[in-house]
C-alpha cells in the first residue's frame, strides 16, 4: 500500500475581519494527518462546518493551507509550481454535489467535457471530439447529446456529465464532494454503480466526501469523522462503522435512520443533544465535550489527540472504548 | 387493526397543470386516509406527486394548476367546496404546515416571537401581549434553548435547527388536527434532524395532532410513521402500515426502491438498478405508469391502470400482477 496524499498537522484558519482588522480566526481545520492510500477510496463524514470541504479543497491545493504539509506522492505540494503543479492538476479532479450550478449553462456539452483535454493540451480537432464522445459513452450518455446544452439534461445526467469531464484528462485522483448528495435514491443507486466500475477500470482513488452515513459506508475501504475541524475518529469502513470508538462517531451512528422499524424502539432516548459549536469560538480542551455522554474531568482541559487503538483504527478520545 | 376513526380522508384526487406544453397530469386519483393521532408518511422520488398532495390539501394549488376532481374530507366536510376565505380560516388553525426550508419561510424583518404570535392573534383573536407570552411558552416547549430572550431574536440570528423548532412552534400554536411536515428535516444535519424527528413525534403523543410527514427517505419513514403510502408518478402504489412495508413490501417499485438503498448489507456490492427514468407527467405512461420500468409487467399493464388490491388487512398494493393472482384463486 503506498500513500498517494499524506497531510501531516495540516491547518487552515480563516481570519474573520472587521474594519480591515482581524478580529478572530475560523478554526476551519485543525491540525488533521491524513493517509489516503493509492487506490482505494476515503469517505469523509461530519456534519456541516465541520471542515470535510476545506480540508479536500486544501489536498487539491486550491486553498493554500496556513500551516502544515501535504505529500502527493512523497513531494510536498506547497513547494510546487509552473509546470509540476499543472501536471499535479491534470492527475486531479473534483466532481460537486449540485450538478445546476457546476455546469456552464452557456457551454455545450463537447466544450463541457472536453476543456480539460484542451487545458492540458492532450488532444486537439477530431480527435478531441472522438474522446469526448467515448467519455460521454462510458458514462452512459449518447452522441446525440455532444451539441446540447446543460440546461436539457435531468440531474442524474448532469451528474453523468460532470463525472466524464472529471474522466477526460485522465487522473489518478478524484474528489467527490456530496456528488450524490442532490439526487433520488434509484439515481444515486446508478451513479454509485458506475463510480465503482470506474475505479476499477481506470484505477482511481477517491476522497469521498458526504453527510450520508449510509452512502459512505457503501462506497468507502477507510473512513475518516469529522467534528469542528478535528479529526476525530478514523479507521477502516468496518472499524468505523461496526465498532465506533469516539462517542461522537456513536452519536451520529446512532442519529441516523435505519431502513428497519424495529429499531424504533432500540434506538428511542439516545440522541445527542445540543447543536454542533461555531469554528470561531470552539470549546476549549476537547471540542466534544459539551454534548459528550461521556464526559470526564479532564475533557474541558486537554485537547486529546488520535491514538491507535489497535490494526491502524485511530480515535481522538480520552475515554475511548470505556462504555457509556 | 385499532378501529381509529379517519381525520383526513383523500379520495381518488386529481390535480392537472395546463401548461403551454399540454397538460401535465400531476396527480392521478390519489386516495389515502389519515387516522386521529397517526403519523402518515408519503414517501417517493422528486415530481412523484408529494408537494402536489399537499399544495391540494391546502387549497394552494397554483395557477395554472387545478384540482380537477376528488375529495378531500377533513371530519367529514368537502376542503374542495369550501370558499378562499373559509380555507383561510382552516389553515394556520385545523391544518398547519411546516416545510422544508425555514430559512425563507421565516420573515427576516419580524422577530421570530411575533410570527409564532400570529396565528393566536388572527385565529383566536388573542390580546397581542397575551398572544407574546403564549408563544414564547410554546417556543419553550418545542425545546429552543432560553426561550425568553431567543423568541426575541430575528430568525438569522438562530441556527438551522432552532429556526425550524420556531416553525413548528408556530404550526402547533392553535393545536391542528393535521400537521403537513413538508421534507421538515432535509436540510437539516443528521443529530439536529435525528432531535426534530423526536420532537415531531412528542408533540404529536402529546397533543394527539395527527401528521402527514412528506419525505424522500425511506429511512426516515420506517423510524417515524405509523402507515406509509408510497407514491411514483402521480399515484399512490402501495399502501400499508410501516412494519409490513419493510417486511414484506409487494409492488416491484416499492421492493426495487427498497432495495436501491446502500446500507451496510450492500458496502462494496452493486446497488440494485431501476431501469429507465421516472417518466414525463405532460405525456404519461398508457396503464400502470410503471410498467416501462417493471421487470415482471404484463400485456394488461400498459393498457390498463391498476386497481387497488387488499393483498392482506390493510395492505394495498395497486398492480395487475395481484389482482390476477386474486382471480386465478
Amino acid at each position: 500500500m503506498t500513500a498517494l496524499f499524506e497531510c501531516r498537522d495540516l491547518t487552515k484558519y480563516f481570519p474573520v475581519k472587521k474594519l480591515f482588522q482581524e478580529v478572530a480566526k475560523v478554526h476551519a481545520v485543525e491540525r488533521i494527518n491524513l493517509t489516503i492510500p493509492e487506490g482505494e477510496t476515503v469517505g469523509l463524514v461530519g456534519e456541516s462546518g465541520c471542515g470535510k470541504t476545506t480540508l479536500a479543497r486544501m489536498l487539491l491545493l486550491l486553498i493554500r493551507p496556513t500551516a502544515g504539509a501535504i505529500l502527493y506522492r512523497d513531494t510536498d505540494l506547497t513547494l510546487l509550481g509552473g509546470r509540476e503543479l499543472r501536471d499535479f492538476r491534470r492527475e486531479t479532479a473534483i466532481v460537486f454535489q449540485d450538478p445546476y450550478s457546476s455546469l456552464d449553462p452557456r457551454m455545450l456539452v463537447a466544450d463541457v467535457v472536453g476543456e480539460p483535454l484542451a487545458i492540458h493540451r492532450v488532444a486537439y480537432g477530431e480527435d478531441r471530439e472522438e474522446m469526448v464522445l467515448r467519455l460521454l459513452e462510458r458514462v452512459g450518455l449518447k452522441t446525440e447529446h455532444m451539441y446540447r446544452y446543460p440546461h436539457e439534461f435531468s440531474g442524474g445526467q448532469r451528474q453523468r456529465l460532470a463525472i466524464a469531464r472529471a474522466l477526460a484528462a485522465d487522473p489518478r485522483f478524484i474528489l467527490l464532494d456530496e456528488a450524490t448528495s442532490a439526487l433520488d435514491v434509484s439515481v444515486q443507486a446508478k451513479i454509485l454503480n458506475m463510480l465503482s466500475e470506474l475505479k476499477s477500470e481506470f484505477g482511481l482513488t477517491y476522497l469521498f466526501i458526504s453527510h450520508d452515513l449510509s452512502v459512505i459506508r457503501h462506497l468507502s475501504d477507510r473512513v475518516g469523522v469529522m467534528y469542528v475541524g478535528q479529526m476525530v475518529e478514523y479507521g477502516t469502513s468496518e472499524q468505523v462503522f461496526a465498532q465506533p470508538m469516539h462517542p461522537y462517531t456513536r452519536g451520529l451512528l446512532q442519529a441516523a435512520p435505519s431502513l428497519n422499524p424495529d429499531d424504533r424502539d432500540r434506538r428511542s432516548g439516545d440522541a445527542l443533544e445540543g447543536e454542533v459549536p461555531s469554528t470561531v469560538n470552539p470549546p476549549p480542551g476537547c471540542r466534544f465535550h459539551p454534548r459528550c455522554p461521556t464526559r470526564g474531568a479532564n475533557c474541558p482541559d486537554v485537547s486529546p489527540e488520535l491514538v491507535d487503538v489497535g490494526d491502524g483504527h485511530l480515535v481522538a478520545c480520552r475515554s475511548a472504548g470505556k462504555k457509556p | 387493526m385499532e378501529a381509529r376513526e379517519n381525520l383526513l380522508v383523500v379520495d381518488r384526487l386529481k390535480t392537472q397543470f395546463f401548461t403551454y406544453g399540454g397538460v401535465v397530469e400531476a396527480l392521478d386519483e390519489v386516495s389515502f386516509e389519515i387516522r386521529r393521532g397517526e403519523i402518515f408518511g408519503l414517501v417517493g422520488e422528486s415530481g412523484c406527486g408529494k408537494s402536489v398532495t399537499t399544495a391540494s390539501i391546502l387549497g394552494l394549488v397554483a395557477k395554472p394548476g387545478r384540482v380537477i376532481s376528488g375529495r378531500i374530507l377533513l371530519d367529514g366536510e368537502d376542503l374542495l367546496t369550501k370558499s378562499a376565505k373559509e380555507m383561510n380560516a382552516i389553515r394556520g388553525s385545523r391544518i398547519s404546515i411546516i416545510f422544508q426550508d425555514p430559512t425563507s419561510s421565516l420573515n427576516p424583518l419580524f422577530r421570530v416571537q411575533i410570527q409564532v404570535a400570529e396565528p393566536y392573534i388572527y385565529h383566536q383573536a388573542m390580546p397581542k401581549k397575551r398572544a407574546l407570552r403564549e408563544a414564547t411558552r410554546i417556543l419553550g416547549t418545542t425545546g429552543l434553548p432560553d426561550p425568553e430572550q431567543k423568541s426575541r431574536s430575528y430568525p438569522h440570528e438562530l441556527s438551522g435547527g432552532m429556526r425550524q423548532r420556531a416553525m413548528i412552534a408556530m404550526a402547533l400554536t392553535c393545536q391542528p388536527d393535521l400537521l403537513i411536515a413538508d421534507e421538515p428535516t432535509t436540510n437539516l444535519d443528521v443529530t439536529i434532524a435525528r432531535q426534530i424527528r423526536d420532537l415531531v413525534r412528542d408533540l404529536q403523543r402529546e397533543f394527539g395532532t395527527s401528521v402527514l410527514w412528506i419525505t424522500h427517505n425511506m429511512a426516515v419513514v420506517a423510524q417515524l410513521c405509523d402507515r406509509v403510502g408510497v407514491m411514483y408518478a402521480g399515484s399512490i402504489v402501495e399502501k400499508s402500515d410501516v412494519r409490513t412495508l419493510f417486511r414484506d413490501p409487494r409492488h416491484p417499485y416499492t421492493v426495487r426502491l427498497l432495495h436501491a438503498i446502500p446500507s451496510a448489507a450492500t458496502s462494496g456490492a452493486e446497488l440494485e438498478e431501476i431501469p429507465g427514468s421516472v417518466p414525463q407527467l405532460i405525456h404519461p405512461p398508457t396503464g400502470c405508469r410503471f410498467h416501462p420500468r417493471c421487470d415482471r409487467a404484463l400485456d394488461v399493464c400498459s393498457v390498463q391502470k391498476p386497481q387497488e388490491v387488499e393483498v392482506r388487512p390493510g395492505h394495498f398494493v395497486a398492480c395487475h400482477l395481484f389482482r390476477t393472482r386474486e382471480e386465478d384463486a
